[in-house]
């Protein structure tokens, strides 16, 4: 039995059907009788529903249209909390909010039909930044319009002021940033007042978009069934609104008895659906004479747009991940998600981690000028331990080395000896170079008390021709889960790569391994799948028919007179915590993560004070990430993190007017193209996590948390300027550059 | 794609002559449609509001680029793929190439073309800048003949122009005066590829040892239309070049333009960046070429 895929660049297993077009994505499908579906929009950010009427001009009598009194079962998107309708009834709370749905079989007729359907909405005083929410100049969530709140305390931060040798304070802001994947969403459903409701599209949580149908059409389970496409990128942003397109989809199928697709193109993907949530963040910090930290004060603030989705679990993970990778006895940490009249903010790679560790990482350098340290020196002093306590006081049980990620990281990309260049060179030039880092972690799988709800199961089958089909409902978005499934059977099992077969993740026919997010579809479905394939190997070998030392050959010899004699083989794992895991929801304390990723990065910036443009000339990211399944994707994982935190440091500017995507064409929506993204250098450390398929821990969403603060932190070492928000624009460096030279001028 | 296909029209006439008749006869109807690379973007967006489009992107009469001892005549067709593979537009005409090479992706570069970028009017666009500073001239031509205009004064507001609605321009003529000149561009777009400008500058002076003898500036972004900034010119014509002749060139600079705020950008950064663009373009005459590693700096000298 041979063990030979982990750790090699195997092809991807759906690569064949990407590149040659086989591939089939949501809208390459076409079903006979098909209508398209649309929706109309309130373009008022808060009112009053007072009429809906359909212009001339138009022949209505060939549309399907539904409003929200055709909705058979509940008005809701089910996720967290019900607030958010599937279609606006009487109030509308953002300008994106869905009120109409039309369907015709042609679609350009379609998009005149959408123009001329006028909402008549009394508009009421809406709410639009995080500190008219908090200071409830208008109520316009619950009571206090708070999503959610939470408080996290360790040791006694009141007490520390008084003997600290120096407090810094700041605050630091983050934008909001699209996702934007490759395909944009789309769905297509049948639906059947008798037989129940089928959706096929783009997602990254079938059972999501299944749970939220169940409620929308009042339906049992196998009533619903949900049939992922191939899916063109996901970057959380396809993690919750599916479930509001299928559900519309579904809607205008079920009226009109015909099967309907729904695909956004662009520019309502960009307004429509949700972004990365904008947020503040306060830091009061205490520190020694000697460079310890001796507390930690964090407000923490995110914008959650206009009804609850995700907002409670980013703010989640954006609060545990406030303190960074450091010691600090005292420690007190308050977060809130508020509402305003935005379309609502949701889940994007990092999911709160990139906006609190922003702050973080910016606050600790201007700490670490105040008492005279180098950056790196504070934090070497700061970094923390194995045996110590996190600030929800998890005590670190593996053996992480900070200092050994950040000594590397600082070698490999020349940061003493270029910063002393810089420092040398920069005076007087037009092009000033600065270099900068930041040093994060973040937490594989759902937070807290989150995989034990979720209670994950994935089931392998064999074929009698030995074959081992993986079931899950994990889905392939492009970052690779069919390749590293089947890597982790195939060792397992012994068996070669093309022996395993990944199933189309389907309700019908495959368990709930839960949904594809927080980097957990390695470290926690992976190591389901090694175990339910450790669990069919110790089946055959029980029952007599796998000898030690089987070939593959024997495996399938074993599968056939298996079969034949006790019917279906398979195999299934759960899963459980690891042992010694405890959190507590409502004290917030505990094991917030089984475990994390760490890592340094490192870049290099140019500021030109001609154009006050940016450039990231160089990066290096070292991190720590358990053994590597694949090194060809772990790697694109990293450089395509950093090249979308590049894009959220110094290009991706949402404008908003009026609660609105200004902006939402990706020719004004600025992404970085090839030639502003440097070389991204890409180092590995492998530490084996004991419950991870092999060792591997979760990596997808850690480059997202780092590079921002990193070149912030370079801009710094470059002009003398500290900023304190991103993105980054040449025209908010241009101000910035312009109060420190008039405080230049007045010195 | 929001336009609905059915109420749009398109003609293809199969020569000039056809186009200019039916320009002539129901003039404001019909519009010319080049390489489409701006209506494309609206028409996609639902937001092509005329309805009836003239393909010129056949005719022969508009292509071709034609050298003579006086001029570089360029085709209204030209596109900026063309211009950049141009030798005699690369060697005396550098600052027009480099706005090519920065305009687009390459299939814009492949279907847009000059006179689309000059008739489609934006005071964004990346190749008028250039023509100004080399005194283009353009042929406008219509069924009953052609008439020749300067470019400079061809933009009378925002997005309106001199040309009657029954003409097209035929052609674009650059003077070959400009030997000996020292030439700058510089293009501030909101990345470095595939970007729209938020400032973009073009400049050319020709010099006597420390003297400007004779200068062009023309700015794109910064006013309804891409202007060529003469009082700006007029203050350093004759000047020697100094801190001081700088600094009043940017005062004058800032009284003659008028940038606004928009999703791209804000006033005050194109106003600044104007003015550091100027400095940029001053500071190369007075290092006699200045630092050739900066990408600002398509300086050529023939």
């Amino acid at each position: 039995m041979k063990k030979h895929l982990i750790g090699r660049p195997v092809p991807r297993k759906e690569g064949r059907a990407k590149v040659t077009g086989q591939a089939r994505y949501v809208d390459d499908l076409v079903f006979p009788g098909m209508l398209y579906g649309a929706t109309v929009r309130s373009r008022v950010p808060r009112g009053r529903i007072k009429g809906i009427s359909f212009g001339e001009g138009i022949p209505w009598h060939e549309f399907t249209i539904v409003t929200a009194k055709d909705i058979p079962g509940e008005n809701y998107v089910a996720l967290i909390a019900h607030d958010q309708p599937y279609l606006a009834d009487g109030a509308v709370n953002h300008s994106e909010e869905p009120v109409v749905l039309l369907a015709h079989p042609e679609k350009y007729l379609l998009e005149e039909a959408r123009r001329a359907v006028q909402l008549e909405i009394e508009a009421l005083r809406p709410t639009f930044t995080i500190e008219d929410s908090l200071n409830k100049k208008e109520i316009i969530w619950g009571e206090d319009n708070l999503f959610k709140s939470y408080s996290v305390e360790k040791g006694n931060v009141d007490e520390v002021w008084a003997r600290a040798d120096f407090i810094v304070e700041g605050e630091y802001r983050t934008g909001a940033q699209e996702q934007l994947y490759i395909e944009t969403n789309g769905m297509i459903a049948v639906a059947i007042p008798e037989k129940g409701v089928t959706v096929w599209g783009s997602m990254q949580c079938p059972y999501y978009v299944h749970k939220a149908l169940m409620a929308l059409f009042g339906l049992p389970a196998d009533k619903v069934r949900v049939i992922q496409s191939e899916t063109g990128g996901g970057f959380g942003g396809k993690e919750e609104y599916p479930s509001m397109i299928a559900g519309h989809a579904a809607l205008l199928a079920w009226k009109s008895g015909k099967p309907v697709k729904i695909i956004y193109d662009r520019a309502e993907d960009m307004a429509a659906t949700t972004k990365r949530h904008p947020s503040r963040t306060r830091h009061r910090t205490a520190v020694s004479k000697d460079g310890k930290l001796l507390g930690m004060e964090i407000d923490f603030v995110i914008d959650g747009g206009a009804y609850t989705t995700l907002s409670p679990v980013v703010l989640s993970r954006g609060t545990i991940h406030a303190p960074g990778p450091y010691f600090c006895p005292n420690v007190r940490i308050r977060s809130r998600a508020v509402a305003t009249n935005a379309p609502p903010h949701g889940a994007f790679r990092g999911f709160g981690a990139p906006q609190s560790i922003f702050a973080l990482e910016r606050h600790l350098n201007r700490v670490a000028r105040a008492i005279g340290l180098t950056p790196e020196e504070f934090r070497r002093r700061n970094f923390i331990q194995p045996g110590q306590t996190t600030a929800t006081g998890q005590v670190i049980r593996e053996n992480v080395n900070m200092n050994h990620l950040l000594e590397r990281a600082l070698v490999l990309s020349d940061y003493h000896a270029k910063t002393a260049r810089f420092a040398r060179e920069n005076s007087g030039q037009r092009r000033k170079k600065g270099m900068g880092f930041a040093s994060f972690m973040h937490g594989a799988g759902f937070t807290g008390s989150g995989e034990q709800y979720l209670a994950s199961v994935v089931e392998l089958e064999a074929t009698p021709q030995g074959r081992v089909r993986v079931l899950a409902a994990s889905t392939e978005i492009g970052q690779g889960t069919n390749t590293i499934f089947s890597q982790i059977a195939a060792d397992a099992l012994g068996l070669d790569y093309d022996s395993i077969e990944i199933l189309k993740p389907d309700t019908a026919s495959v368990p709930n391994s839960g949904p594809t997010v927080a980097s957990r579809t390695c470290m926690v479905v992976g190591k389901l799948v090694e175990a339910a394939a450790l669990g069919l190997q110790q089946t055959l070998v029980g029952s007599g028919y796998l000898p030690e030392g089987y070939t593959p050959a024997g495996f399938e010899r074993a599968c056939k007179r298996y079969i034949e004699s006790h019917g279906p083989l398979k195999s299934s794992s759960q899963y459980q915590p690891p042992p010694g895991i405890h959190w507590d929801d409502a004290t917030y304390y505990g094991d917030a993560y089984g475990t994390y990723a760490w890592a340094v990065y490192v870049a290099e910036v140019t500021v030109d004070t001609v154009t006050f443009e940016i450039e990231v000339n160089d990066f290096v990211a070292v991190q720590e990430v358990g053994k590597v399944i694949h090194p060809v994707l772990a790697a694109g994982q990293i450089e395509g993190g950093v090249a979308q935190a590049i894009g959220y440091a110094l290009y991706e500017n949402v404008v908003w007017n009026e609660g609105r995507m200004f902006n939402s064409q990706m020719t004004n929506y600025i992404m970085p193209t090839a030639v502003d993204v440097p070389p991204i250098r890409v180092f590995f450390e492998e530490l084996p996590y004991s419950y991870g398929p092999a060792g591997a821990k979760g990596l997808g969403e850690l480059p997202m948390d780092g590079a921002a603060p990193a070149i912030v932190n370079a801009i710094e070492n470059a002009t003398g300027v500290s900023i304190h928000h991103i993105p980054v624009m040449p025209e908010s460096l241009m101000e910035a550059l312009a109060v420190t030279e008039k405080a230049v001028e007045r010195a | 794609m929001r336009s609905y296909v059915p109420a749009y029209e398109l003609r293809a006439p199969q020569s000039l002559e056809a186009a200019l008749e039916l320009l002539e006869r129901e003039p404001d109807v019909w519009r010319p449609l080049a390489g489409g690379t701006d209506l494309m973007v609206l028409f996609e967006a639902g937001k092509l509001t005329h309805r009836k489009f003239l393909s010129i992107w056949k005719l022969s009469e508009l292509k071709g680029v034609e050298v003579t001892p006086e001029h570089v005549t360029l085709g209204a067709l030209t596109t900026y793929t063309q211009v950049q593979a141009h030798a005699v537009l690369q060697r005396e005409f550098p600052l027009l190439c480099q706005a090519a090479r920065e305009t687009g992706g390459i299939a814009t570069q492949n279907r847009g073309t000059l006179a689309g970028n000059i008739v489609n009017g934006s005071p964004a666009a990346d190749s008028p800048p250039a023509l100004l500073v080399y005194d283009a001239q353009i042929e406008l031509v219509s069924a009953r003949g052609s008439r020749w205009v300067p470019y400079q004064g061809f933009h009378t507001g925002y997005k309106t122009m001199v040309l009657r609605p029954e003409e097209i321009i035929r052609r674009i003529r650059l003077p070959r005066t400009k030997q000996g000149w020292r030439q700058y561009y510089r293009k501030v777009g909101t990345r470095k590829a595939q970007a729209i400008s938020k400032v973009c500058f073009a400049g050319s002076a020709q010099m006597q040892h420390n003297t400007i003898r004779d200068i062009r500036m023309a700015l794109g972004s910064v006013a309804p239309i891409v202007l060529r900034c003469a009082r700006t010119e007029a203050a350093l014509r004759s000047q020697k070049v100094s801190a001081g002749a700088f600094a009043a060139a940017k005062e004058v600079l800032a009284q003659e333009i008028t940038p606004i705020d928009d999703m791209r950008s804000t006033a005050a950064y194109r106003l600044r960046v104007a003015q550091n663009l100027l400095e940029e373009f001053l500071l190369q005459l007075q290092n006699n070429g200045g630092d050739e590693s900066h990408r600002g700096l398509a300086a050529a000298e023939s």
